[in-house]
């Protein structure tokens, strides 16, 4: 493998890790303040339909985006009411979403766009542009030269190859994810805020005792998740799509899921292992079978890795992954 | 005993009214969507034409899980649908354990062989299609190296990949086919993203045309290559309009001609195995006003020369699924 593969394996590992670390993070912010939440699929599933849905008939990718979060975090406060006011089983609640989201965009982008499932292909401003950094080679550059951009890119210098390959031509929703890291983990360890819901996720009678309401407290970490579930969703349809395709989330969530459990509910780890799980499906899209020390490992493995990571996670070999210890429970105030 | 004979005939009876006003024909599609643009639209295509060239009205669903297929179609059947069209391989199990439990209605199955004297079996020569577009895109291809991208990794989807091999292979025999499968599960029918990622990674490989052979997730296959500026090849159905200049050709299977034809035949209709190929017109490549910009005459004798060639007998294809091997990398 050499170096300029090496990139474009990192470039596809981003891409594809965007959508894992939007979602994660949202689990994230659900799950420290004690509402476990299995619906993130069924919500960027949501909100990758109505993303592309309304970027198709405004024209505008922005409105397309606001539409998503919107249904992302109705789904959400759905969610919240089951589990939070009406005190529900989280998991059954999640469930139901998925099959939800599952079946409603289907059904609703058959009766607006009679395509049969699917939202008419996004053209121009109803989509995410790849944003060129400045000083890195994009396209505009590789016309200039008349060159396609990869072999301009071939030409560059390798310090200039990492930042035209990797760093620059992402989207906007890519830079904002990565952004979403340390402001998750300012919030959470840095405000008053944060300190309030891990406390309600680990112990909500005694946030209930210095008088904050557990309820409100957990009802704004759904709505976290339900924005940060829209964003990845809206990414998948307008950014590396164009237009939403039935069941296009494909399971990410659920991988989400399982990165949170991997990074043990903590954000920084959340970016390595969505990051771990980007490379390896990116490596095992780009390489059919791979030769480590002589051994064939056949793709379906490194598809599979993830889901064995998180077991070996989970069976306590590596660390302890500890849950919030509220988590799942409904808090039920004491009279 | 009288009144046993009596309720038996008046049951016969009953079965036969109900036989006679509910024998119009079912259709149901596999996982991948009656809407997938490629494989089960164009049984949707066939059905709709029957419609409207007969008046007639037909049963149809599609499926959400594996564990609907066998409710589904014993449901038809109960039903006194008949004929009952499924689309998809992956009926070929349920079917043959279904199949003898009604011997009076008619089955026919595409893509699949079911051994049973009600059912009819359409399998198509898809290698020798994706042979003709192999040929077209080693034709097209500047870089020499052109791509694959199959769904989920069966040896129908290998069956493409070998014919496509082969074509480019007679056309240009240095060049080098990159070839990936989407997954090992249906998930890799509806995978667009994936589909985006895979065509990435093979332009990167250079590559400048694909071969989509991957149902939804071809989506994703023929938008990135639009995108990024090189040529994609569609499958099934006509996709050529999708991206009017940048789909090369698109791999005809006529699924709506079996469709058509088993719901026109009706109850009356032939069983066994039926295979429809590039003699019978059964498999073809698009050519139409989006496309035609990217054909040149020469192109065009080149493929309908071998088109004829396949039809006589002077070109064999190899087909993966006679012994599960491919001649050519």
């Amino acid at each position: 493998m050499d170096f300029l593969t090496l990139l474009q394996v990192l470039d596809s590992t981003i891409r594809l890790a965007t959508p894992l670390l939007l979602t994660c993070l949202a689990g994230l912010f659900s799950e420290r303040a004690g509402i476990f939440d299995i619906g993130l699929e069924g919500k960027m599933l949501a909100a990758a339909f109505f993303s592309a849905a309304m970027a198709f008939m405004t024209g505008s990718v922005w409105l397309g985006l606001l539409a998503g979060i919107a249904a992302s975090m109705a789904l959400s406060a759905l969610h919240g009411l089951a589990s939070i006011t009406f005190r529900g089983n989280q998991l059954i609640s999640g469930v139901a979403i998925n099959f939800l989201a599952s079946g409603l965009t289907v059904l609703i982008a058959q009766a607006w766009f009679h395509q049969g499932g699917r939202t008419p292909s996004l053209i121009g401003g109803a989509r995410f542009e790849q944003i060129t950094l400045p000083f890195a080679l994009g396209p505009m550059d590789a016309e200039a030269a008349g060159l396609p951009l990869s072999k301009l890119i071939a030409q560059a210098g390798p310090l200039q190859q990492i930042y035209s390959e990797v760093i620059s031509g992402q989207t906007i929703l890519v830079y904002f994810a990565l952004l979403c890291v340390p402001a998750t983990s300012w919030l959470l360890y840095r405000t008053r805020f944060g300190l309030r819901l891990r406390a309600v996720g680990e112990n909500p009678a005694a946030v209930d005792t210095a008088g904050v309401s557990v309820v409100g407290i957990r009802f704004a970490a759904v709505a976290i998740c339900g924005v940060l579930c829209g964003l990845a969703g809206a990414y998948l349809a307008t950014a590396l799509q164009a237009g939403f395709v039935r069941e296009m989330s494909a399971g990410r969530g659920y991988i989400a899921l399982a990165a949170l459990i991997f990074a043990k509910w903590r954000p920084w780890y959340a970016l390595g292992a969505t990051l771990l799980f980007g490379l390896l499906q990116a490596v095992a899209l780009r390489f059919q079978s791979i030769d480590i020390a002589g051994i064939p490992v056949p793709v379906q493995f490194m598809d599979a890795l993830p889901y064995i990571l998180t077991v070996v996670i989970l069976a306590g070999f590596v660390g302890k992954a500890i849950p919030p210890r509220a988590g799942g429970e409904p808090y039920v105030k004491e009279r | 005993m009288t009144f046993m004979k009596s309720l038996l005939s008046a049951a016969a009876a009953t079965a036969l009214c109900a036989g006679a006003a509910l024998a119009e024909p079912a259709l149901i599609f596999d996982l991948g969507g009656k809407f997938d643009k490629s494989f089960n639209e164009a049984a949707f295509t066939g059905a709709e034409r029957w419609v409207e060239e007969t008046g007639g009205s037909f049963r149809e669903i599609e499926l959400k899980s594996e564990a609907q297929r066998e409710q589904a179609l014993r449901r038809f059947a109960e039903n006194g649908n008949n004929p009952i069209v499924m689309t998809g391989f992956a009926f070929g199990n349920v079917l043959s354990e279904v199949a003898p439990d009604y011997p009076d209605t008619k089955f026919t199955l595409i893509d699949m062989v079911v051994d049973a004297p009600n059912v009819r079996s359409v399998v198509f020569n898809e290698h020798e299609g994706s042979y003709l577009v192999g040929m077209m895109a080693a034709k097209a291809s500047k870089s020499g190296t052109v791509g694959f991208i199959g769904g989920m990794d069966i040896p129908l989807i290998r069956k493409f990949a070998c014919g496509y091999v082969q074509g480019v292979k007679a056309v240009n025999p240095d060049a080098t086919v990159i070839q990936n499968m989407t997954g090992t599960t249906p998930a890799a029918w509806n995978d667009p993203v994936k589909g985006s990622e895979l065509t990435k990674a093979q332009i990167s490989q250079g590559a400048d045309v694909v071969y989509a052979a991957a149902g939804g997730t071809g989506v994703g296959v023929l938008q990135t290559a639009a995108d990024e500026g090189i040529l994609s090849i569609g499958v099934d159905s006509n996709q050529n309009y999708m991206h009017p200049g940048k789909v090369l050709t698109s791999m005809l299977k006529r699924v709506d001609n079996a469709v058509y034809d088993a719901m026109t035949a009706g109850t009356d209709i032939e069983t066994g195995i039926y295979v429809m190929g590039v003699a019978n017109g059964g498999i073809d490549y698009a050519l139409d006003e989006f496309n035609a910009p990217l054909v040149d005459d020469d192109m065009a004798a080149l493929v309908d020369g071998a088109k004829a060639e396949i039809s006589n007998g002077t070109i064999t294809v190899h087909d993966y699924m006679s012994d599960n091997t491919c001649p050519v990398e």
